[in-house]
């Protein structure tokens, strides 16, 4: 059989980020498989530009941020296969993929990142009442059409979900000639960035309705109305507060799901955030194998993707040296009030570096607030947050110092200021 | 008093702009460089695509070298719609070099080798 | 002119059809739709009923017992999945528990094996059933079928062996002039000796273009939820509440692709075409397979669906002649178990009903196998090899939640049958069924049916006519 010192699936931002930093700390046996045609994943078709203000301090397109990850990995001579699917592995890091000039190929890595990023959630996922005809589509979906391939999936489109794919692809959709209607948006909050509700709705007169849901998709074949309604505090529909819009698309920027199906098919724990649980290394319990990127959880920008990506290249190359062993102090991460996840799930205390990223997502906006890190109770930090809202990833910085060998659990909470003592 | 959402980082911050154009909620100075340019000259960099003939791809993607009058967006979409490449295309290539009138060039954001 | 008229290609008109195309006959089959098993027989429990709950002497148990018994050596000769992985319902009390006796007196009135299970031995089986189940009735030959691929492929069959079939061909007339059929379509005139009337939801209206009818069909709608295949062995028989008079009742399964399937609702609407879901009815569903499997994972949820089952006013399968002609045969209402009966149903109506009427003689060149179907997913690492080698086109991957290679696809579009929605991919490949519902794959196989079927992308149908993805170039 094949081997390799370290094989990462995917050869998007997350899994060149990784090869790059474990090629420069050293390992050189390293194979990418991406599978599609190009390097660069979902970059590719997002034509847009603000990417890699962290990275590269300075405004790129999707496209030029990921040439200039190409580029690293070309200069390094990284080896990576184009086309090139994974279809299983297994905990003894067996993996086989499939392209179509070498067949089924088995190769056994010494260590594996799965960068496999992510998925959007569908129609299906959400089941949105009413007929299931042609025309209701992922934003996604409508930006590979549209970016790569230059075809147009609507003329009159509604958009459900104000996720930042959707609000970029409502500029995208007006400025190739299309209408864009609306943008309902379930909760009494926008799940996109405020620069993308500026510059891709209120630059364009597009109105945004939150609070509001698609109650009904109406049309046989093709997709002729939808109807939307206000919904109460408690999410559901209120009765009498429908409207209805005349448009040929339905699309839906619901939100994205880890990719994570390989590493649960081999009963990895997942964790809240839908990808695996990882320590701080972004090892998961399985020693060797790795998850970075969106298929951990999902990021709001691609410049703390790569670094993610680095964290977990860096981990597999101590990994790989020998030198990242399971110690005997564990501290298990809790999501805590107002809390959706935390990244890492677990922080081997042994290991860690003297600064622990702690990464999560509040559960809904709020005002003035403190972050509160506790371990068994004990409060180790407070953070006090002026605004911090769900479409945000946090990342912070934890000192390692202020963790004890003795702690089991370090929680996250979110806690009002008027509630701290 | 105007009050405005900054588009220059994904923070978004909340800008206030008073009548002698101070301004505030702004984290950074670039915050502020926008405000005042938003509120005199708004300006916006274009991505589109344009046609290509390559094996793989129908569309190449661009974008204005810099941001042009918020005014010219949607003409300069007509200059867009206009070019044809023929691959390979290397990225960074000038392919308009005065979108809509503004002085501003339209480059390729990407490479398509054949 | 053609021997005989099958109208409806739904799946008792792909049995009815096949069957008919073991003799010399000159035999069509006529769909509205613009694919096969396009509308009841595609959106169903995917189950081959034991057949043990309908009443004994109906058409239902009769046909069900003896299509039960013929799946496995068709599914065979098909090359469809299928798994008689067998059925338990579910008793939750003492009363519950009585009724479970009486059925299991049902299912031998049958001939059907049932065998009662106490508590202990359920939740052996079942570990995820909830631990206030009593006991359970296990009907060792239920199964599980992939619906899609069940049709698709009896019509290939039918196909290959000298049938016709034509599609988007709605029948609007029926006369009989001098001895002979004359149907007027959306596709022209088709004449017959015969007419077998398959049409499912519109059989009635078509038995009324001959002669008047005393029973009609009512669409009774179904609605269910489609879950990923998250774990192996989450489910493993087709798990039924006590029947009731609404039908089987909301069911938990697994399906053939490893994938759980959450309902049935039952409930009458008033038009044939209402394939709608609703939150509200979706909810109920919801928390009646909740009182039986608490933790169903509803966030692994990838899908949600109706279907319309043609239920006729009899309350049984109507399969006979019409009042007045031998040479129309009415097969419908065809609701639950028509899935598990079909089969029988087929032989039933072209060996009883056909056959003493028309003069015909078995063709000595039958072939009841189809080319089997390559599934990459089922081989070994070596198979894969040998065949890609051979045609890269298995080695390139399209669909990758179900992981469905190039070759596969294209490989449905060549067969006799034809496949010309993107849909129609997904029914007979899988490709699209996945958790990112064709997020990924969609987009390839659109490009590939617009050069396979040499027709611009902006053509190319999602589903109906008419449902294109595309609206125009952007530049």
């Amino acid at each position: 059989m094949r081997k390799v010192d370290l094989l990462i699936i995917g050869g998007g931002s997350a899994g060149m980020a990784a090869a790059i930093k474990a090629y420069d700390e050293g390992i050189k046996d390293i194979l990418i498989l991406e599978k599609g045609e190009f390097l660069g994943g979902i970059l590719n078709q997002c034509i847009h530009n603000g990417f890699g203000l962290h990275e590269f301090k300075e405004e790129l397109t999707g496209p030029e941020f990921l040439t200039r990850f190409v580029n690293q990995v070309e200069e390094r001579h990284i080896p990576y296969k184009l086309n090139s699917y994974v279809t299983s592995l297994t905990k003894d890091k067996v993996v086989t993929y499939v392209n179509s000039s070498e067949g089924a190929v088995q190769i056994e890595a010494k260590a594996i990142i799965m960068a496999a990023g992510c998925l959007e959630r569908s129609a299906g996922a959400i089941g949105i009442p009413g007929e299931r005809p042609a025309g209701v589509i992922t934003a996604g979906q409508a930006q590979l059409y549209l970016n790569e391939y230059g075809y147009l999936v609507g003329k009159k489109v509604f958009i459900l979900g104000s996720g930042d794919i959707g609000l970029i692809m409502a500029r995208r959709m007006t400025l190739e000639g299309a209408k864009v209607l609306g943008v309902a948006e379930l909760m009494p909050y926008s799940n996109g960035l405020n620069r993308n509700i500026q510059q891709c709705l209120i630059d364009f007169n597009i109105p945004l309705y939150l609070s509001h849901t698609v109650t009904n998709i109406i049309g046989k074949d093709k997709l002729e109305a939808i109807e939307i309604s206000k919904v109460d505090d408690k999410l559901q529909p209120i009765k009498g507060t429908e409207q209805r819009f005349d448009v040929d698309t339905l699309m839906l920027s619901v939100g994205l799901l880890p990719n994570n199906a390989l590493l649960n098919n081999i009963g990895i724990p997942q964790s809240r955030s839908r990808g695996s649980c990882v320590n701080e290394h972004m090892e998961t319990e399985v020693e060797g194998i790795f998850s970075c990127g969106n298929v951990l959880h999902v990021h709001d920008l691609v410049d703390y993707v790569v670094e993610e990506g680095r964290l977990a290249g860096l981990g597999a190359s101590i990994y790989l040296k020998g030198n990242l062993h399971k110690g005997e102090h564990e501290i298990s991460t809790v999501a805590g009030d107002g809390i959706g996840y935390v990244v890492p799930s677990t922080i081997d205390l042994d290991n860690a570096m003297d600064s622990i990223e702690i990464k999560f997502r509040v559960r809904k906006p709020s005002k003035n607030v403190y972050i509160e890190y506790s371990c068994d109770g004990n409060v180790i930090k407070k953070v006090y947050k002026m605004a911090i809202i769900p479409s945000e990833m946090e990342i912070y910085k934890l000192d390692k110092k202020l963790l004890n060998k003795d702690y089991k659990t370090l929680k996250v909470s979110l806690v009002n200021k008027e509630d701290v003592k | 008093m105007k009050e405005l959402t900054c588009i220059v980082c994904p923070r978004g911050c909340h800008l206030l702009i008073d009548d002698n154009n101070k301004v505030s909620g702004n984290s950074c100075p670039r915050g502020e460089k926008y405000a005042i340019q938003e509120i005199t000259d708004p300006r916006r960099t274009l991505t589109s695509t344009v046609r290509v003939d390559s094996k793989l791809l129908r569309v190449c993607p661009v974008k204005s070298v810099a941001p042009i009058k918020k005014d010219l967006v949607i003409l300069a979409m007509k200059d867009v719609n206009k070019i044809h490449l023929k691959a390979p295309v290397k990225m960074g290539q000038v392919v308009c070099d005065n979108l809509a009138g503004s002085g501003v060039a339209l480059v390729t954001t990407r490479d398509i080798k054949e | 002119m053609f021997d005989v008229i099958v109208i409806g290609a739904g799946v008792s008109g792909a049995f009815v059809t096949r069957n008919l195309s073991r003799y010399e006959l000159n035999v069509i089959c006529l769909e509205a739709k613009n694919d096969v098993g396009d509308v009841s027989s595609m959106a169903n429990s995917a189950i081959v009923h034991s057949g043990y709950d309908p009443l004994p002497g109906t058409n239902k148990a009769k046909f069900n017992v003896l299509g039960n018994k013929m799946y496995p050596s068709i599914c065979k000769e098909l090359d469809v999945s299928f798994s008689p992985i067998g059925s338990m319902t579910l008793g939750f009390n003492e009363e519950n528990m009585a009724t479970l006796a009486s059925l299991k007196e049902r299912a031998k009135e049958n001939g059907v094996e049932a065998i009662l299970l106490d508590k202990e031995e359920t939740l052996k089986l079942e570990p995820n059933i909830s631990s206030s189940v009593m006991g359970s009735l296990l009907c060792p030959t239920a199964g599980i079928i992939n619906p899609f691929t069940l049709v698709a492929h009896c019509f290939e069959n039918a196909l290959d062996n000298g049938a016709k079939l034509e599609l988007n061909c709605k029948v609007t007339s029926i006369k009989k002039e001098d001895g002979i059929y004359v149907l007027e379509t959306t596709k022209g005139i088709y004449k017959a000796k015969m007419v077998i009337n398959c049409a499912g939801l519109y059989a009635d209206k078509i038995a009324s273009m001959v002669e008047p009818i005393d029973w009609h069909i009512s669409p009774r709608k179904g609605e269910y939820y489609v879950l990923d295949h998250f774990k192996p062995d989450f489910v493993n028989h087709v798990l039924f509440p006590l029947p009731t008079e609404k039908g089987k009742g909301i069911l938990v399964t697994r399906t053939t692709s490893n994938n759980y399937l959450v309902g049935p609702s039952s409930e009458f609407v008033d038009s044939k075409d209402d394939t709608s879901t609703d939150s509200l009815t979706l909810g109920e569903v919801k928390k009646s397979a909740v009182s039986m499997v608490p933790s169903i994972p509803f966030y692994e949820q990838i899908r949600t669906f109706s279907g319309l089952r043609a239920t006729p006013s009899t309350h049984d399968f109507v399969i006979s002649y019409s009042k007045n002609d031998k040479y129309f045969i009415n097969v419908a209402g065809i609701e639950s178990p028509g899935l598990a009966s079909s089969p029988a149903i087929g032989k039933y109506v072209v060996e009883e009903l056909v056959k003493p009427v028309l003069n015909m003689k078995e063709k000595a060149n039958f072939n009841p196998n189809i080319k089997p179907y390559i599934k990459m997913n089922d081989l070994s690492i070596e198979e894969r090899n040998q065949i890609i080698k051979k045609n890269p086109k298995y080695g390139q991957m399209i669909c990758n939640c179900e992981k469905i290679s190039l070759g596969e696809i294209e490989d449905v579009l060549s067969r006799s049958l034809p496949c010309l929605t993107i849909k129609a991919v997904k029914k007979r490949t899988r490709a699209g069924f996945g958790k990112c519902q064709g997020g990924f794959c969609q987009s390839k196989v659109l490009f590939l049916l617009a050069d396979k079927l040499n027709i611009s992308p902006l053509e190319v149908n999602y589903d109906g006519e008419g449902s294109y993805i595309l609206k125009e170039e952007s530049k």
